[in-house]
């Protein structure tokens, strides 16, 4: 049996399972046949040109997993930022484990979506920001057929969150293969201000499947810095489906840290609904081995005045295959847009290769766009400078390659996270740096 | 002071006719319309060819029978009705001319109207024409000269009888006939074109020029030209066109193949004015044309473009570097207006070790026109030290039109250095007031900057070239240019 098959027979159990008539059932019954309509994507989309899903796709995933499983904090303590103080959201095998976790309703809801879509105070919330945003791709909508668990954030009017939120989903392998689809929905209402961290962690080398979908809607003047590390173990795979709208005066920013798991592709999609409207997207990729990185992203500019900045760095080892899609739409009505895009990456083997494609579709004449995409190598005379001066040459490589991608890292306003992105860099460079960061 | 502003000129581009736009009455010896086996058949035996030919056709015909459209391209347009087309017409006077004075005179009139008289052309620039009116060669120029260095240039008709193994040995082998749509539909029915033959280590001493013109209501054009420069040669090839005004859409689908072999050089320049349609968007020409060089050791193939006509435009000149140390460029203006869309860049193929190329693209969207910049730079493994620039900038005036880019960049290999830069714009007050201020009025401003927008492709041009891609530059863009 397909995995699509697989899909849409465990989806009668779903449906029968959960309360009928409800709204967000109508939303997963419309979706469930879209997917069934669409399928999973080929190849011969344009938006999957570069990137096939079947050596992913032939696993027998199992949908729900049968056994629930505890961890100990001390055994996963290393893939927490564990030195700040922070909300915590974690999820074990896509269910909510309240042992790990911190959440809250103190004035702002850091907690579950399978409590905010049961309880009917968030009723309301539900019905004006679930589903939203997504787009009615095959995977977002699969996602929407099996929508039941994932953060639910929800900061009212005029709060500053003191300290980050940490959503981090661990798979414990104790299936086969296992395939999780977590839904999280942010809603940060007039001049609030959050910071959230999301990780994929995969604890055993048994495949494992996420299609993950995160909505995340910024009201006036809201700021919202997500950040998302993907350092997974190579029998991870994970597609992440990100949208974000935006009102005016909104600063969003999302920066995306590739550095393991066997597939990963990012679908992120700004909306700019509003005037005067900042988006950031930033993002680090380096990989080796037979891995492979997709960036596929959209800004569409809707209303003027607004500015979008993405810059996407990649180093690419091995067999490693990169994959930028950047896209950048102006509609006709924005006007005194500036966006601009950036990609540049680094091969490093003669095996790896990179796909790039920066588009841009512009329809208003009083704007700023400009992208600029490089493919190189390192800089020969400062590797020469450096090792002339005593520094050998995998530190300088290194040090080069940090420099290079420390575009990214210096916008990046968590002080802990930097750390210990750096730290990851470091060891996947195979060095240790000697300087602090 | 002038008060000439941007909407001034835009108002102006709206209103802007077809100058072109006329149709001369020549008796025509007009196929029935409708495509099939028998009409390829009669297509070939038309031609007198080879059996071979034939063959060739027939298999091309089948190829393209099992094909679809594209339309993958981001255009919107009417498909035409490949059987509501006829796939052959020639002019009736049908003997070849050795000078002027035979030719039709109603004909001569029709390109002294263009102002591109073949007299003012043989004297002025010393450049060999050979004119394509309706698909059939009617005059050719300067060949003896040619002839004198062993360079041969004919219609492609005459090629494939005069020079069967030369025809055998090239065609079809950059660009198969099953590459695509239009590509195959053109090698089943294709009725004329240009072959060109340079011989080992010739210099070519002029530059070699055609004037494609459809003239015949209803009836597409499917040129076919091969340009082969054997080791070590020169060659600069021009190709100009303009179209009379007429109402139902034309279909164009053209292939050009160029070979250059080791050391050897192409220079292909196009100036493309069809008719764009007018100002409501109704009518003008399809062009889907399908471009593409192949580059031996060291060789190196230039294409420079300046497409200002066409209701839809559908092209990528596109070069294979296949042998180490060659080059690949492509330097292109693309200006659309009213309704026009154009969808149209570059392929380069690196495969040698050493390889280099240079995209330089400008686009220029008026009115409610659609501009796309669409180019793939594929760095193959085994490409050691490639080496690719790209640029592109759009300018656009008013906010109805759309300046679109897609570039694909495919890397394989860790020592490629490639990059790759987009710019979109508007013409800026600051830039216009910067002028003004010292005494440049406005509309000498905007033309100024226009014209500094593309120098970098117009000085690409020939010379004797330079002036036409001006003047249809005016056409396209009045009131801004010169």
């Amino acid at each position: 049996m397909s995995l699509k098959d697989k899909l849409l027979s465990s989806h009668l159990v779903f449906e029968d399972r959960s309360d009928m008539g409800s709204y967000v059932n109508n939303l997963r019954n419309d979706a469930i046949k879209v997917f069934k309509e669409k399928g999973f994507p080929s190849k011969k989309e344009e938006a999957w040109k570069y990137t096939s899903l079947n050596s992913v796709l032939k696993e027998d995933y199992s949908v729900f997993p049968k056994q629930e499983t505890a961890l100990e904090y001390k055994d996963v303590k290393k893939y927490f930022i564990h030195d700040i103080d922070s909300y915590k959201i974690i999820f074990i095998d896509g269910k909510y484990s309240s042992h790990l976790s911190q959440t809250t309703h103190a004035g702002i809801d850091v907690c579950l979506m399978s409590s905010a879509l049961s309880k009917p105070k968030y009723r309301l919330v539900i019905e004006n920001y679930f589903n939203k945003a997504a787009s009615e791709d095959s995977l977002s909508s699969l996602n929407t057929a099996f929508s039941s668990e994932g953060a639910f954030i929800h900061i009212p009017k005029n709060k500053l969150v003191e300290k980050p939120i940490q959503i981090i989903h661990f798979s414990t392998g104790n299936e086969a293969a296992t395939m999780l689809q977590p839904r999280n929905l942010v809603v940060v209402d007039e001049n609030s201000h959050v910071q959230i961290i999301e990780r994929h962690q995969s604890l055993t080398n048994n495949p494992v499947l996420t299609n993950s979908v995160t909505e995340i809607f910024t009201a006036k003047r809201a700021i919202v810095d997500y950040y998302k590390i993907q350092n997974d173990n190579e029998n991870a795979s994970l597609i992440d489906n990100t949208f974000i709208k935006q009102k005016q005066e909104s600063l969003a920013s999302v920066h995306t840290f590739s550095f393991g798991g066997k597939l990963i592709r990012n679908n992120l999609n700004f909306y700019q609904n509003g005037e005067r409207i900042d988006s950031t997207l930033k993002g680090v990729t380096i990989i080796g081995n037979k891995q492979h990185v997709d960036h596929n992203t959209l800004v569409h500019h809707i209303e003027p005045n607004c500015e979008s900045h993405q810059d996407y760095k990649g180093i690419f080892n091995d067999k490693s295959t990169g994959v930028f899609n950047g896209k950048v739409v102006v509609e006709k009505e924005a006007q005194k847009t500036n966006a601009f895009q950036a990609n540049n990456n680094i091969l490093i083997s003669d095996k790896a290769t990179i796909n790039t494609k920066p588009q841009l579709e512009i329809f208003a004449d009083d704007v700023k766009c400009s992208h600029g995409c490089t493919i190189g190598q390192l800089d020969e005379s400062a590797m020469f400078y450096m090792q002339s001066r005593g520094i050998p040459k995998k530190e300088a490589k290194a040090l080069l390659m940090y420099a290079f991608s420390n575009d990214v890292l210096s916008s990046v306003k968590i002080p802990e996270l930097k750390q210990r992105i750096t730290k990851i860099i470091a060891s996947k460079l195979g060095v240790s740096l000697g300087f602090d960061l | 002071m002038s008060k000439y502003t941007e909407d001034d000129l835009r108002e102006e581009l709206k209103t802007k006719e077809y100058e072109y736009g006329f149709y001369t009455d020549i008796q025509s010896e007009t196929f029935p319309v409708g495509l099939n086996e028998d009409i390829v058949r009669a297509i070939s035996k038309k031609k007198e060819e080879p059996e071979w030919m034939t063959e060739w056709r027939l298999e091309s015909f089948r190829i393209w029978q099992d094909m679809i459209e594209p339309d993958w391209a981001n255009v919107n347009y009417e498909k035409p009705d490949f059987q509501a087309i006829s796939y052959y017409s020639a002019p009736n006077s049908k003997p070849k001319y050795d000078s002027l004075d035979e030719v039709d005179p109603e004909l001569l009139d029709t390109f002294n109207k263009l102002g591109i008289s073949l007299d003012e052309q043989k004297k002025l620039a010393g450049v060999a024409m050979d004119v394509v009116v309706d698909s059939v060669s009617v005059a050719t120029t300067f060949k003896k000269t040619l002839a004198e260095q062993g360079i041969i240039f004919m219609s492609i008709s005459e090629a494939i009888k005069e020079h069967p193994e030369l025809v055998k040995k090239y065609i079809g082998t950059v660009v198969p006939q099953k590459d695509n749509f239009y590509a195959a539909l053109n090698s089943a029915v294709f009725s004329d074109g240009s072959f060109c033959y340079i011989p080992k280590g010739v210099k070519c001493p002029m530059e070699l020029s055609t004037y494609f013109r459809i003239n015949q209501a209803g009836t597409g054009q499917f040129e076919r030209t091969l340009v082969i420069a054997d080791e070590g040669s020169y060659v600069s090839y021009l190709e100009g066109c303009t179209a009379p005004s007429r109402d139902e859409n034309q279909l164009h689908a053209a292939v050009v193949e160029l070979i250059a072999l080791d050391d050897a050089e192409i220079k292909y320049s196009t100036v493309q004015n069809w008719f764009p349609g007018n100002a409501e968007g109704k009518g003008g020409v399809y062009n889907f044309v399908t471009k593409r060089g192949l580059c031996e050791k060291n060789a190196k193939i230039s294409w420079t473009q300046v497409e200002t006509g066409s209701a839809v435009t559908w092209k990528y000149p596109s070069c294979v570097l296949k042998g180490d140390n060659s080059v690949g460029e492509f330097y292109s203006i693309a200006v659309t207006n009213n309704f026009q869309q154009a969808d149209t860049g570059t392929k380069m193929i690196h495969l040698g070790k050493n390889t280099k190329s240079t995209i330089i693209s400008k686009g220029i969207s008026a009115g409610k026109s659609q501009n796309s910049y669409r180019g793939l730079v594929q760095i193959n493994s085994r490409a050691e030290n490639a080496r690719n620039f790209s640029q592109c900038d759009s300018l656009l005036m008013g906010n109805e039109c759309g300046a679109h880019t897609f570039p694909y960049i495919e890397a394989k290999n860790k020592s490629a250095k490639i990059e790759h830069e987009a710019t979109t714009s508007k013409i800026g007050e600051d830039q216009i007031f910067y002028c003004n201020q010292r005494g440049i009025d406005t509309e000498k401003a905007i033309a100024l900057i226009v014209n500094g927008f593309s120098k970098e492709v117009l000085n690409k041009l020939p010379m004797e070239f330079a002036v036409e891609a001006q003047k249809l530059l005016e056409i396209s863009l009045e009131g801004s240019v010169g």
